[in-house]
Parts: structure tokens; C-alpha cells; sequence
């Protein structure tokens, strides 16, 4: 289950007009349906920019490795859903109101919406790109080295830990056995031996950095510069287009609660 | 015993890992399955202990079918020792960290006791009883890692890679360790690329490619075979590149062991003076 959560999060190099984008416009994009998604508590809307992810999707040609992550943030999502409606529950008086219920769908897709955009984007842009758009916007190197070496290593982390995992499992451990709490501690064996191997391995990552006169000089030059092409300035448009509309449809159109009739 | 019948196997990234591999491991064999790095070597012993099943074909421990029991249960057999003990230890005291295992298969705190005391001895690890596992040294680490799995005294015994990170002292120790459970009868597997090591212990060798099966024999004669290590970028052991170069002297090649060597090129240096 996590573990293909992580497989999301993994990029691979490919040609596609997505992959091409500007990392910073493809985050503003990501930033934008963020921003709508926390605007809305409706299905309807929520549902809409859901279904927008789609054709980049489609575009960028990682439809699995999509679907992957989606099938990975499903416990969460389900567990997102059990929680708020069981609290709405309680608040109303132990009733269940088609309200409550269809907020409760409603903050479950949101979060949907947010793993599936952000899921997008950690597929189709390389950690190196990602690096070199928080420099160029201004984020000193030894923030955007941090943030790029925390993302590189999230698959090596998830490989590591499935190799634990198994030598735990090979000493008799049975992760999904006993009661709730017991399931919980269940995982001990195998989180104490990954904290403190991804500990050494970043002491070993910062000698081998120094090594080889990491932050030598102050004023670091690059390779490759980001710059914006035709097709970046479309996808702004684009997100602008979309974000002037979610704030106009929050402010001037009333959206009909689906418990009007049409569910309930 | 184990009963590896057409197995094939392939991981959720697509890549084939093992294509079509049958063999079988007797009671009380010693076994080094070696090849080049991405063989399908560890992949294949991961079908032992159940952590892996095959997509393809089936796997008998004892005559029990992989598929149809738990890891748990199959590892109670079969004890897999992994590669880096950093992988595993997690535990405050090396005394606990043993009793891990004993407790998830349910023995009574008084065996455990007993057996902790008694794998410990075995590895020469008790004066650490009480030490924490992350203070000791590499090799120790190893030693606890295997005293771990030891403790059970499971019936077959897989180690992948004993001897990286071993001075040449503990790899003696552990080889003569391998002979020890040999004597009550165990069967133990190793995953290795100690060409060396291999030599000295002379095993049946099963030499693995691409996923396959190429060589399977004494270690004798596999160690010694130039074409089919060459294909599977192994170096011949040292012992054995002396009787290649020495092949204009007639000497039998297929030569791994240093006594057997000592007396070959004893004899032929006789040979020549008289």
C-alpha cells in the first residue's frame, strides 16, 4: 500500500509536452488546483477539477504510474472519509444528514484531487529541473539541494524499507497480525533500522559532498538555464483562465447542493 | 529439501528476474549460487523462505508448497540471514534482538533464555549480551545479524553475501562455522560473489545468468572453467589461475584447494629435477 504511493512520486525521463514544460509553470498549475481545491466543499466542483487531470494525464503518457499513486492514496482517502463522517455524525446528534455525507465525499475527493495533481507533477518533472527552479527563483542552493536530495532519495527509502520489511518478515515478524494498536508497533522493526540507515547514509552523503568541495565557491553558475517557451506560456494562460474561473464561480455562482434530490 | 520445479519470475517493474529455474537442494548440502550482479541470484533464494513467490511454476520446502504457507511459518524451516545487518537490528540490546525472532514464533521465555545463550556462545558474541547492536563494529553487526536467525536453529540456513565486510580472520571463522552445521546435518545456501571464500569451501556451485541456470556442479570443476566463468564475469580463484598459466606443464587444471595445489606442484617439481 505505501509503497505504491512512492511509486507516484517516481520520475521517469520521457518526451512528452507535459515532461517539457517549465517546472515553475507546471507548479504554479499544481499551486492553482490546490488552491481551488481548498476554495470548494462541493462534489460537483470538486469532481471537475478531479477530471481536469485527466487529459495531462493522458498528455504525459504516465497513466499507470498515475493510477498507481490513486490506488496507493486510497486507505487514506477511505480513512479521511470514515473520520469526517464520523464526527459529522456525532455533531449532528448521532444522525446522519445527506448534508454531512456529502461533505464528507466531498473533502475525500479534495484530497484525492490533491494527490493526483501533485502526483502529475513529481511524475513528469525530473528532481534536477525541480532544483534548478527553486534557484532561479531565488531560494538559496543549500534549500533547493536539500529539497531535490529529499525527493531523489524517497524511492531509494522505499526500496529500503521493503528490504527490511522482508528481513523482518524472514525473522518471523507478521506485520498485519493482532488488534489495531498491535498492527502499529508491528511496524517498529521496520522503522528504527530505516531512520537510522537514512541517517547514515545522509552523514555519508555530506563527506562525500565535502569530498569534493561542496559550497566552495559562493556564487554557483549552472549548466542549463530555465528558460519559457511557447508552449509554457499557453499552460500560464491556461492556469489563469482556470483560477480566475474557480474565483468567480466561488463569488457570483451558487452551486446546488446534491441533496437537493438528485442523490437523496 | 528443497524443490524448485520451472520457476519463473517477474517484479511489478517488468524486469524478468528469473527464467525458468529448476533445482533441487538435498539435506545437509552445502550450496554457493554465484553470478554477476542482477543473476537473479537473491531473487531466486527469496523463493525459499516464501518472502517471494513465483509467477511461474512452484517451490517445495519439505514438500510444502510456498504458495499455500506464511512467510512465518516457512521461515521457521528455512532462516534467511540478509545482507546488511543494518537492515534488520533495531533492538536495544543485542540480547533482545535475538529474542526477536523467538518470540514471534511463539517459544517460551524459558527456551528463549536458552537459546539466546547458546547462539550468542556460538558466535563468540556474549560478552555484547547487554550492548547495544548500533555500538558494535561491521563484522559484529553481521555476527548478531546471524545469531539472530541462528537462535531458531532452522533446518536450512540462507546467507546472502557472509563474507562482505569480513577481515580474513572472520571469514575462516565463518567458513569453519558452515562446516560445524554441515556436521549436524543442515543445509546451508550462500549467495556470494567470494570467489575465494568458494574455493576454500568447496561446495556444490550453482552458477546463475540472465535469470537461468548455466553451471551447476562441484565447485571444483565450475571454479575451473574458464569459458563459463568468463561469460559470467567471475575471476578465476587465485589457486586456479596458476595451473591455467602452469598448462604448458601438464598439471591437471581443475585445481582450487592449497594442499591439493602444494602437493600437485610438489610432485611435479620432483618430476623435473630427477
Amino acid at each position: 500500500m505505501s509503497r505504491s504511493v512512492f511509486d507516484g512520486l517516481k520520475f521517469r525521463k520521457v518526451d512528452s509536452p507535459i515532461h517539457n514544460l517549465d517546472p515553475r509553470v507546471k507548479f504554479i498549475y499544481v499551486l492553482g488546483v490546490f488552491v481551488a481545491a481548498i476554495m470548494y466543499n462541493e462534489i460537483i466542483p470538486l469532481l471537475l477539477l478531479f477530471l481536469m487531470q485527466i487529459p495531462f494525464v493522458l498528455l504525459a503518457g504516465v497513466q499507470k504510474q498515475w493510477f498507481r499513486s490513486l490506488r496507493g492514496a486510497l486507505f487514506l482517502a477511505l480513512f479521511i472519509f470514515l473520520t469526517n463522517i464520523l464526527f459529522r455524525y456525532i455533531g449532528a446528534g448521532y444522525t446522519f444528514l445527506p448534508a454531512d455525507i456529502e461533505f464528507s465525499v466531498a473533502v475525500t475527493i479534495r484530497f484525492i484531487v490533491l494527490v493526483a495533481s501533485f502526483s502529475v507533477f513529481f511524475l513528469t518533472t525530473s528532481p534536477d529541473h525541480l532544483g534548478l527552479a527553486l534557484e532561479q527563483s531565488g531560494v538559496p542552493y543549500e534549500f533547493s539541494f536539500a529539497f531535490t536530495t529529499a525527493v531523489r532519495f524517497v524511492p531509494v527509502l522505499a526500496e529500503e524499507a521493503t528490504t527490511i520489511m522482508d528481513a523482518q518478515k524472514a525473522r518471523g515478524l507478521e506485520l498485519e497480525k493482532g488488534s489495531f494498536m498491535k498492527r502499529i508497533r508491528n511496524y517498529v522493526p521496520v522503522l528504527i533500522p530505516l531512520i537510522v540507515s537514512a541517517i547514515r547514509r545522509s552523514l555519508e552523503l555530506a563527506e562525500a559532498m565535502e569530498s569534493r568541495a561542496w559550497g566552495a565557491t559562493k556564487k554557483r553558475t549552472n549548466l542549463y538555464e530555465l528558460k519559457l517557451h511557447k508552449g509554457d506560456f499557453a499552460m500560464l494562460i491556461i492556469t489563469f483562465v482556470i483560477i480566475a474561473l474557480e474565483v468567480y464561480v466561488r463569488l457570483f455562482v451558487p452551486i446546488p447542493p446534491l441533496s437537493g434530490g438528485l442523490l437523496f | 529439501m528443497i524443490e524448485v520445479e520451472d520457476i519463473y519470475f517477474k517484479y511489478q517493474s517488468g524486469t524478468e528476474a528469473l527464467k525458468g529455474i529448476t533445482l533441487k537442494i538435498k539435506d545437509g548440502e552445502f550450496v554457493a549460487i554465484m553470478g554477476q550482479n542482477g543473476a537473479g541470484k537473491t531473487t531466486l533464494v527469496k523463493h525459499f523462505n516464501g518472502l517471494l513467490k513465483p509467477s511461474a511454476g512452484r517451490v517445495l520446502v519439505d514438500n510444502i508448497q510456498t504458495t499455500k504457507s506464511s512467510i512465518a511459518s516457512l521461515s521457521k524451516t528455512v532462516g534467511f540471514v540478509f545482507q546488511n545487518p543494518d537492515h534488520q537490528l533495531f533492538s536495544e540490546t543485542v540480547e533482545e534482538e535475538i529474542a526477536f525472532a523467538l518470540k514471534n514464533f511463539g517459544f517460551n521465555q524459558e527456551t528463549i533464555e536458552k537459546q539466546i545463550t547458546w547462539a550468542l556462545n556460538l558466535l563468540s558474541l556474549t560478552q555484547y549480551r547487554k550492548t547495544s547492536p548500533f555500538m558494535l563494529s561491521g563484522g559484529e553487526r553481521k555476527r548478531v545479524a546471524l545469531a539472530s536467525v541462528l537462535a531458531w536453529d532452522p533446518k536450512i540456513l540462507v546467507l546472502d553475501e557472509p563474507t562482505i565486510g569480513q577481515d580474513h580472520e572472520q571469514k575462516e571463522i565463518l567458513r569453519q562455522f558452515i562446516v560445524q552445521l554441515q556436521t549436524q546435518g543442515k543445509t546451508v545456501v550462500i549467495v556470494t560473489h567470494d570467489v575465494e571464500f568458494v574455493a576454500e569451501c568447496n561446495p556444490r556451485v550453482i552458477l546463475m545468468r540472465e535469470g537461468k541456470i548455466v553451471a551447476d556442479g562441484e565447485g571444483k570443476e565450475i571454479l575451473t572453467n574458464t569459458n563459463v566463468l568468463a561469460e559470467s564475469s567471475i575471476v578465476l580463484p587465485q589457486i586456479a589461475q596458476i595451473f591455467a598459466q602452469l598448462e604448458s606443464m601438464r598439471l591437471p587444471k581443475n585445481v582450487i584447494d592449497i594442499y591439493e595445489a602444494k602437493e600437485i606442484l610438489q610432485r611435479a617439481y620432483g618430476r623435473q629435477k630427477e
